[in-house]
């Protein structure tokens, strides 16, 4: 066992460091230090346009996407000096959210199911975030069942005719492509009338409409479909073929999102060392206390987590369905977290207006945000059942609909 | 970086499951639990023959000196296996006080003793049953003797002798408590067993008078020293905690496949299957608290306390939560006490308070934690 630098890993670092000391936007530090959960503070300038400026710029010397292969814009690292890119980047990977879809969903799809031609034309673009994407999956019925899918396509010569609408796109609305779940047989159970394309996301008979989320934001969206054509050259996988797609895509989701997770410990850490209750420092107030110690526990535990996993990434192993618990623990924690927190500060903890609340109401914030954690990307119960049967073999659940033919599977609608 | 234990440690941990699978099944402690034997003295002589007693004793004391990394995998196979024996007392604390604190002659003297078994050694703090603090001890040395009464010391009645916490009015600048060496065999010694929730742990309530001791180390601050020493301890008891965690959600999980109810394995419910996944995920976060408390033992990292706060406040979240609902799993059967499912119950709950309860380990936790977290 040993947590420090092997000697190539140091001297990795110490060129990363040494380029992101010269390169880095340091007029955004203190805006982007200020970011609260869910949101990017870059100040006066432009979130977006920032965003893209410095992609772009690692891009060119190439440290953008560096665990890829080279002539898809990569520099075709290793794992470990994945995490040494992303430890030493900092603050400024707040920027990188935008391109978190595209990079870390939609292009290892296409690398698995793209034409070496279509590669070589997107990929490249992902990488240097010229071009977002988006990711078209969830329906308004469809969420944790995404296999009970609505949307369809229908086959005229070369090309696809699509249909339906889907929902919780994030970022559709500065995407350039997405890829995009369909049905494209009714008669055939489920899973197996599924077929996954990719679009132009201005494509003609495409709506993009933002979604007010429950605590105001709207980060997400919905798209309709309205007789949108795609070429069956950009179809990904075979026709039926679309499940299979998909899991290459939410395999990788898990990763992307798993990778390093917010739990709200600092936040919760900072407030308590500050408050005062009850004429005494909250921080040494024992239910305080017992409360800090499980939420560092478990912050630590994920934290060790994904060190093991990466250990085993580097020896060339596959991370498995394991990897799950980290949304799982810490979209909870976040709630319990904001909760307590607020709690802390009596009536006072309600205040959202950031010149007021305690932390720029980054709390606040965290509280209002925190349960769509727990929904997105496979809810709590879907990630219980995926450990339950996947990694602890027990029975699969007892389901209505196996071997049923999609059209004659009941739903809300019927 | 490489977060994982070598091939070597590996393959000591291999040994040691395997000796355990066949020597150590869970009758070997129900026997200990329905007051037929003491403990396994069996499986304690197989631990000796096989070396691991002298596992993190230098090789200059007569032990083996692999390391502690392998002493963890050691103790997360003893956690699993439930085994009776008193190797935790003896070597994660009695020689651990020891190599920690010892003078050289009492190294030279008592190290290779406990490397190859001859001896059995236990520590003694706990008089009375509130949370011990600094100034609860009693226990008093005046000139060589001990005079004394300590509550429960876990495999006390197996122990020859006994690493004992006392006031020493006089001997110390900063602090009144000392480390001293008591002969449990001594004439002067009443050894009393006492009932717990975990019978197997031999737990003894041991009266010193005028018992002739040894002062531990030179100069030794004793109230530190045993902080110190169960902050090491705790790492090891941590490992032993997750692979008793492991063996119960197994049990439950086999369990759960094999029995059916309203015609389906009742492991297909997903009131049964999210406990059980909830019984993983604490296990996993534990384990991997375990694995870099292990790292920071075996480096003598500054981040040992915290490292060994973390695991211990997990690994004990985590085993009274398998333990306890691996109970649930199993239905009324879980509380009979021919299933044995009530042994990992008793002895995670052993566990959790043996070197203090969880609350005391949470304050440490925080008190260990860096000013900006």
């Amino acid at each position: 066992m040993d947590f420090s630098d092997t000697k190539e890993e140091a001297v990795f670092r110490t060129e990363v460091k040494n380029w992101i000391g010269k390169e880095a936007p340091t007029y955004l530090f203190k805006s982007l230090s200020a970011s609260g959960f869910g949101s990017t503070r870059t100040g006066e300038y432009d979130p977006f346009e920032e965003a893209k400026k410095w992609q772009k710029k690692k891009a060119d010397a190439g440290w953008a996407c560096i665990q890829w292969p080279k002539e898809f814009g990569g520099r075709g690292a290793g794992p470990m000096d994945g995490v040494i890119w992303s430890q030493e980047e900092g603050i400024y990977s707040k920027l990188s959210g935008t391109f978190i879809i595209g990079q870390g969903m939609c292009a290892p799809t296409m690398m698995a199911y793209a034409t070496p031609e279509q590669n070589q034309r997107y990929i490249p673009k992902i990488a240097s975030g010229e071009e977002v994407w988006c990711q078209l999956f969830s329906e308004p019925a469809s969420g944790s069942d995404l296999a009970g899918l609505k949307t369809r396509a229908e086959k005229d010569g070369d090309e696809w005719v699509i249909n339906g609408q889907k929902i919780w796109t994030s970022g559709a609305h500065i995407s350039d492509y997405g890829i995009l779940i369909t049905r494209t047989d009714s008669e055939v159970p489920k899973h197996r009338g599924l077929t996954m394309f990719f679009l132009d996301m201005k494509s003609a008979g495409v709506d993009i409409r933002p979604i007010k989320q429950a605590n105001g934001d709207s980060g997400f969206n919905e798209v309709y479909f309205d007789n949108v054509r795609i070429p069956d050259a950009q179809r990904l996988g075979e026709v039926g073929g679309g499940w299979q797609v998909s899991l290459t895509t939410l395999m990788n989701e898990r990763l992307a999102i798993g990778g390093s997770i917010a739990t709200g410990f600092p936040e919760i850490k900072a407030l308590v060392d500050d408050l005062t209750i009850a004429g005494g420092r909250a921080i040494d107030n024992p239910a305080v206390r017992s409360k800090l110690a499980d939420w560092y526990a478990k912050s630590a535990g994920l934290k060790n987590t994904s060190a093991r996993a990466l250990t085993a990434l580097s020896k060339g192993e596959v991370p498995g369905p394991e990897n799950s618990i980290g949304k799982l623990v810490a979209g909870g924690m976040m709630q319990d977290i904001a909760k307590f927190g607020l709690d802390l500060q009596g009536l006072g903890g309600a205040i959202v207006d950031p010149a007021i609340a305690d932390g720029a109401a980054r709390l606040q914030a965290m509280l209002l945000r925190s349960p769509a954690v727990r929904i997105e990307g496979g809810t709590d119960q879907i990630l219980r059942n995926i450990i339950a049967e996947r990694v602890l073999g027990l029975p699969e659940e007892l389901r209505v609909d196996k071997g049923i033919a999609f059209n004659k599977i009941p739903s809300s609608n019927s | 970086m490489n977060f994982d234990f070598s091939q070597d440690e590996k393959m000591i941990r291999d040994q040691v499951s395997k000796f355990l699978d066949q020597q150590s099944d869970t009758k070997v402690m129900r026997s200990a639990v329905d007051g037929d034997t003491r403990y396994s003295a069996d499986v304690w002589k197989g631990l000796v023959d096989m070396g691991l007693t002298g596992t993190a004793i230098p090789a200059a004391y007569g032990g083996v000196g692999v390391g502690y990394p392998a002493l963890c995998l050691i103790a997360e196979q003893l956690g699993a296996h439930l085994t009776p024996t008193p190797f935790s007392s003896s070597v994660y604390l009695a020689t651990e006080a020891i190599i920690g604190f010892g003078t050289e002659a009492q190294k030279e003297t008592w190290l290779p003793k406990l490397a190859n078994g001859e001896i059995i050694g236990t520590i003694a703090i706990v008089e009375t049953v509130e949370e011990v603090t600094e100034t609860s001890i009693q226990a008093s040395i005046t000139g060589d003797t001990l005079t004394g009464r300590k509550l429960i010391v876990p495999d006390g009645g197996i122990a020859d002798f006994a690493v004992v916490i006392a006031k020493s009015p006089g001997t110390m600048a900063n602090s009144s408590l000392s480390l001293c060496i008591a002969d449990l065999q001594h004439e002067s010694v009443t050894r009393t067993p006492i009932e717990t929730i975990d019978p197997s742990k031999n737990s003894t309530t041991i009266d010193f008078q005028q018992t002739p001791i040894e002062i531990l180390g030179d100069q030794v601050d004793g109230w530190s020293a045993v902080r110190r020493i169960y902050d090491r301890a705790a790492i090891l008891f941590a490992f032993e905690q997750i692979g008793g965690a492991q063996s119960a959600l197994d049990m439950a999980v086999e369990y759960a496949k094999e029995r059916f109810a309203f015609g389906r394995p009742i492991g297909s419910f997903q009131g049964l299957k999210h406990m059980m996944a909830d019984m993983y995920v604490a296990l996993k976060l534990a384990e991997s608290n375990c694995y870099y408390a292990a790292w920071a033992l075996a480096t003598e990292s500054e981040e040992l306390p915290l490292a060994a706060a973390t695991a211990r406040v997990s690994a004990t979240q985590a085993f009274q939560l398998c333990s306890r609902d691996n109970i649930q799993v199993h239905g009324g059967m879980g509380f009979t006490w021919e299933f044995d499912c009530h042994l990992y119950y008793r002895r995670s709950n052993y566990l959790t308070l043996q070197l203090g309860g969880l609350a005391t380990w949470e304050d440490k936790l925080v008190s260990s934690l860096p000013d900006a977290a």
